[in-house]
């Protein structure tokens, strides 16, 4: 099969409210033996938090590669911002939707931690002072003050992980997408994060998350999609996909302890499935003051 | 109570071309057979103590260490690493970086060939390494052709083709996925319980340790601030808050209805503890 070099001879900027529209997308590495996407349709609302689960292998990273224009789908459509991703560059699609790599040296090349800041927003054009005061915002909200001045790769592979996401964040983009973010951190640079992705949204950024980190997911985003075998499987909130066990065993996911720990204490009782500690907290607290009134 | 494999005695570091102690007066000891998990934020000192088990630091690196440290009688500084390889094993988060050979076999072979074992007794070692860590018959597969958890199980055989009595696992599982993770752990834990191996784990998720580890050590700049049980440790929930650290899901939900008076008794650190009290404390039948 071939297709037209302008895409397949689909338009190649829709009117949409969507900020992601996969439809029928397939991937099929270069060398037509291993397909890492099958059939995947995928629509995100501007300002949402999306976080991607499954194993390794499952086509996770491959489904946000078609996003960002790294990879173009071997048949279907990706548009992004209305924009049909397959006839144009990586560059130009950067500026809308930036990619943090879960492994922070495939993108740092700057001599410094400030210079590896500026870089992104320099090179789309932004001036000078809108530049400076992204960077102190991120310096501020990164905790990055101390290392600023070092070597990207002086600094500690944890923090090297926040630059990285930081260079992206200082880009501006209306789209992010996180791989792994929180993969090697600790639980204070794991809460960085953690607040970073709501700060994300409340200002109307769309973010992707592709993560392991179940809790995180569980304590952050709206809509969880579920991959297996090259395939979106499942697409709820995470409360509905961290109570269903089968989906978890099938997928050889595992769900929060404390959803874990709902599911089997006071979930048969009419209870909640609990995302967080504080949630169950609160009903149990209610249970055992309603029985002892 | 059995002896100390390893010993600490006021271990102070600081690596070549620092002003900061990366330990500060660092006095421990781990029992043989013991399952320990160290936790700490980044940068508190957990992966230099674990250099200075199989003597990389100082031997390797440099730096000024004071204080000794001694590893099944022997102190570690009077030994090249690679002797010292013999004893302890270490193993890190991105199992891809440890592989060099074209084969799972060749990769397990390496450090026995550096070390001039015969080549008999090399087959041999290689074959029930792999064996060990699950890996049985893929002798001949190449390395990058394995899952992460394959993978990191085969850094694992290849360390312990050296026959060490003491693992060290530095965040084993960060780049795993859940079934990898699972993988790793379950070996761990019959190489431990099986096999009396002291294994010595550096991790984030407090879940996995609550549920495997002997004893768990935190560590914060440099320094063991705590040394228990993971009940004596993760029940100081708000200390180990106020550090930064987190603790199991489990225990932060005991925790929080024990503020409300509503919890009694000790907190439990894993989910069948929980399950277990929450349903009493409910007054469900189990």
């Amino acid at each position: 099969m071939r297709f037209g070099k302008k895409g397949q001879g689909h338009p190649d900027t829709i009117e949409t409210d969507l900020a992601i529209q996969v439809r029928d997308a397939n991937y099929v590495y270069p060398t037509g033996k291993v397909v890492a996407l099958s059939g995947v349709n995928l629509d995100v609302h501007p300002g949402e938090l999306l976080g991607i689960v499954g194993q390794n292998g499952s086509g996770k990273t491959t489904l946000t590669k078609l996003m960002n224009r790294l990879l173009k789908p071997t048949s279907g459509t990706v548009y992004v911002n209305g924009l049909l991703t397959t006839p144009r560059t990586v560059q130009e699609m950067s500026q809308h939707i930036g990619y943090v790599f879960q492994n922070p040296n495939h993108q740092l090349f700057a001599r410094t931690v400030r210079d590896e800041l500026e870089f992104g927003p320099k090179n789309i054009g932004v001036d000078q002072d809108e530049i400076n005061r992204r960077v102190e915002d991120a310096i501020e909200f990164f905790d990055l003050g101390s290392v600023i001045e070092e070597h990207p790769y002086r600094v500690s592979f944890p923090i090297r992980k926040l630059v990285g996401i930081a260079s992206v964040v200082t880009m501006r983009p209306s789209i992010i997408i996180l791989d792994e973010p929180s993969t090697g951190q600790d639980h204070q640079t794991t809460r960085i994060i953690n607040s970073l992705m709501r700060r994300l949204s409340d200002q109307g950024t769309t973010v992707i998350c592709v993560s392991h980190d179940m809790p995180l997911l569980a304590d952050v985003v709206g809509r969880v999609v579920v991959m297996r075998n090259t395939e979106i499987i499942a697409d709820a909130s995470p409360r509905e996909v961290f109570a269903d066990r089968e989906l978890m065993l099938t997928t050889n996911l595992q769900a929060p302890q404390i959803t874990e720990i709902a599911l089997r204490t006071v979930h048969p009782l009419g209870g909640p499935v609990a995302l967080t500690a504080e949630e169950l907290a609160t009903d149990v607290a209610g249970r055992i003051s309603k029985r002892g009134n | 109570m059995p002896d100390p494999i390893v010993s600490f005695d006021s271990v102070t570091y600081r690596y070549p071309g620092t002003d900061f102690f990366a330990l500060t007066e660092v006095s421990l000891e781990i029992m043989q057979g013991e399952y320990v998990g160290i936790i700490g934020l980044n940068g508190a000192g957990k992966t230099t103590l674990g250099l200075c088990v199989n003597g990389v630091v100082p031997s390797m690196l440099g730096g000024d260490r004071e204080g000794r440290v001694v590893v099944e009688g022997l102190d570690v500084e009077e030994y090249p690493v690679r002797e010292m390889a013999k004893i302890v094993g270490m193993v890190f988060d991105n199992p891809e970086f440890q592989m060099s050979q074209m084969t799972c076999a060749e990769e397990v072979a390496l450090g026995l060939e550096n070390a001039g074992i015969a080549y008999e007794e090399m087959r041999e070692r290689v074959r029930e390494a792999l064996a060990l860590v699950g890996l049985a018959g893929f002798d001949d597969r190449s390395p990058l052709g394995l899952s992460g958890g394959q993978q990191q199980r085969l850094a694992i055989a290849a360390v312990l083709a050296m026959k060490p009595r003491v693992l060290i696992m530095d965040e084993p599982t960060s780049n795993l996925d859940p079934i990898g993770k699972q993988e790793v752990f379950d070996m761990a834990t019959t190489l431990n319980q099986e096999f009396g191996m002291t294994v010595i784990v550096i991790e984030h998720e407090v879940e996995v340790l609550a549920l495997y580890a002997d004893r768990i050590i935190v560590m914060d700049g440099g320094k063991v601030i705590m040394n228990g049980t993971p009940a004596e440790i993760f029940s100081q929930v708000e200390k180990l808050n106020a550090l930064g650290l987190r603790v199991p899901e489990a225990t932060d939900l005991a925790h929080r209805l024990g503020k409300q008076k509503l919890w009694k008794g000790a907190l439990p650190t894993t989910t069948e503890e929980a399950v277990g009290a929450l349903n009493s404390l409910l007054g469900v039948k189990a």
